[in-house]
């Protein structure tokens, strides 16, 4: 199976003070407003060590990796 | 609600049989007499019954009418498999201001609805439905009958799993699935982050189905006839009817029902044809996509083929723009709407929705200034894709769709300042009022 790391970001927690640009800026941009923009659905393997630090150092735990794979869930309705 | 002699022999009512057939709402007497009781799994050997019902939904390939047009079988499946035991919420909210389709439907084919609710419930052996209807005078006599429906139908024991009615906080994204949920449990109507997904951990965190009032009266006709009658009409990948509201330039502005796949043309044509030149023509709704006058016509309304132009049937709305209307100042107007009607949790509804609904503000009626061109897109592209609902996804596809279908307009108020039409008045039904925060959530 194809296994893959995914950043996801809980939207309503992020207070967009942007520490995890800081830390991952190959994967995170930052728009006008502070907030991030995520570049790339996967997680290079080699970026993994600094994904899991900026995942660490958000503030309000609203950054998670997430092992992506297989089937994805019905969306909304 | 319009009825036209060439509607009611060219195409087949399903939804709306009942309304054709005597032109009023139908009652519960009424309803029984044309459809008999819904067709609930026997009890006895009920997990087989169940099982039969999901297959039947399954191979009608039925999908949501409320916008996302999800597999409804999957939906029930991925519910009923879910850890304990699931709950329904029957969504008829209908907060797009330019829909009328359900509250038409709840108006004239109320037990249709309420079948199709039992039906789910039984099929993903739920022991509650809760019934979320709007707050507020506009549908209040509506809900009301509607409450009293539900006791008329305990009463005669035609349900077995207890049916709630709920009125909820009127907002635009209050009809969001996880909005419902929140609420039911509590909270405020706002959307909540997802994972978990109401299907696998929703209202009491048990396992929740949510589904539009159009789709369960669907649902409620495909368990009395079967898949392959459902199948009759429609596209082989689109099956079945819908309601769609048509307005704007037409003669017969209202809620018509038509088969899937019907081509944009002929929807407009069922609506008693267009009343002026037309510019544009708005599919979707508010979070829909304008499409050229040119282009609209052959473009069938279905899921898959409206997706590959980057649209979507949405909960089945069709504005028809006027040629002398103002593109721009429409899409300026309801931008502004949905940048108040956010529930501003999340950074693009912030900031990303109200910068871009000011920046078309000024090119619709400003003196854009220049820095606009190359701001705007981008800010635009932004939105998408960084909310925890689709609120500021479907503010995106709107803008987008306008800079590219306007795109002439666009220039020419850049270089010449507003046109004429920005100031006729509005063709898209914005409505007033205060934002969402000030009325609250709860
Ligand atoms: S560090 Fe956390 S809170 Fe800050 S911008 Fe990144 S995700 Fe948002
Ligand atoms: S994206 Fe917007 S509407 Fe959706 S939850 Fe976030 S703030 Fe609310």
């Amino acid at each position: 199976m194809n296994r893959h790391h995914r950043l996801a970001i809980d939207r309503i927690a992020c207070d967009g003070r942007g520490l995890c640009a800081e830390l991952l800026p190959e994967l995170i941009d930052l728009d006008e407003w502070g907030y991030p923009v995520i570049h790339g659905q996967a997680v290079p393997a080699d970026l993994l060590g600094h994904a899991r630090r900026a995942v660490a150092a958000c503030p309000v735990l609203a950054l998670r990796l997430e092992r992506a794979a297989g089937d994805r869930p019905p969306p909304a309705a | 609600m319009t009825q036209t002699t060439e509607l009611r022999q060219s195409t087949e009512h399903r939804l709306l049989r009942g309304w054709f057939e005597t032109g009023g709402p139908a009652d519960l007497t009424e309803h029984l007499r044309r459809y008999g009781p819904a067709p609930l799994p026997s009890e006895r050997g009920a997990r087989q019954a169940r099982a039969a019902l999901l297959q039947t939904v399954e191979q009608a390939g039925l999908t949501g009418r409320g916008g996302a047009a999800f597999p409804t079988g999957r939906k029930l499946r991925a519910v009923a498999e879910g850890r304990g035991r699931p709950v329904v919420v029957v969504n008829g909210m209908e907060s797009e201001p330019a829909s009328r389709k359900d509250e038409a439907l709840l108006d004239l084919a109320p037990h249709l609805v309420l079948d199709g609710a039992a039906l789910a419930a039984a099929a993903v052996d739920a022991t509650v439905v809760h019934l979320c209807l709007p707050r507020g005078s506009a549908r209040a006599t509506q809900v009301d009958r509607l409450t009293r429906a539900v006791a008329e139908r305990w009463r005669a024991g035609l349900d077995r799993i207890p049916v709630e009615v709920h009125r909820l906080p009127h907002h635009y994204v209050s009809s969001e699935e996880t909005s419902l949920v929140q609420w039911l449990n509590g909270g405020p109507a706002r959307p909540l982050a997802t994972p978990p997904r109401p299907f696998e951990k929703g209202v009491d965190r048990r396992p929740t189905l949510v589904d539009n009032v159009e789709t369960l009266a669907h649902l409620a006709l495909i368990a009395r006839y079967g898949p392959s009658w459902f199948r009759s009409t429609g596209t082989a990948d689109a099956p079945g009817t819908t309601l769609l509201t048509v307005s704007g330039a037409v003669h017969a502005p209202g809620v018509h029902e038509l088969p899937l796949g019907t081509p944009l043309g002929a929807v407009l044509a069922a609506a008693g044809g267009t009343s002026r030149p037309l510019g544009a023509v708005l599919v979707g709704g508010f979070f829909g996509s304008w499409l050229s006058a040119e282009q609209a016509p052959a473009v069938p309304f279905a899921r898959p083929e409206l997706a590959a132009l980057g649209a979507g049937p949405g909960a089945g709305v069709l504005v028809a723009l006027p040629a002398d209307s103002c593109g721009l100042a429409e899409t300026a107007r309801v931008l502004g709407f949905l940048a108040a009607q956010s529930a501003r949790q999340c950074g693009p509804c912030r900031f990303g929705l109200p910068a871009v609904a000011a920046d078309f503000h000024q090119l619709a009626w400003g003196r854009p200034d220049a820095e606009l061109p190359a701001r705007l897109p981008h800010r635009v592209e932004l939105l998408a894709g960084r909310g925890a609902c689709r609120h500021p996804d479907g503010a995106s596809r709107l803008a987008a769709t306008a800079l590219a279908v306007f795109a002439a307009d666009v220039r020419r108020h850049l270089e010449t300042g507003p046109c004429p039409g920005a100031a006729l008045p509005p063709v898209l039904p914005v409505p007033g009022g205060p934002a969402a925060d000030e009325v609250g959530w709860r």
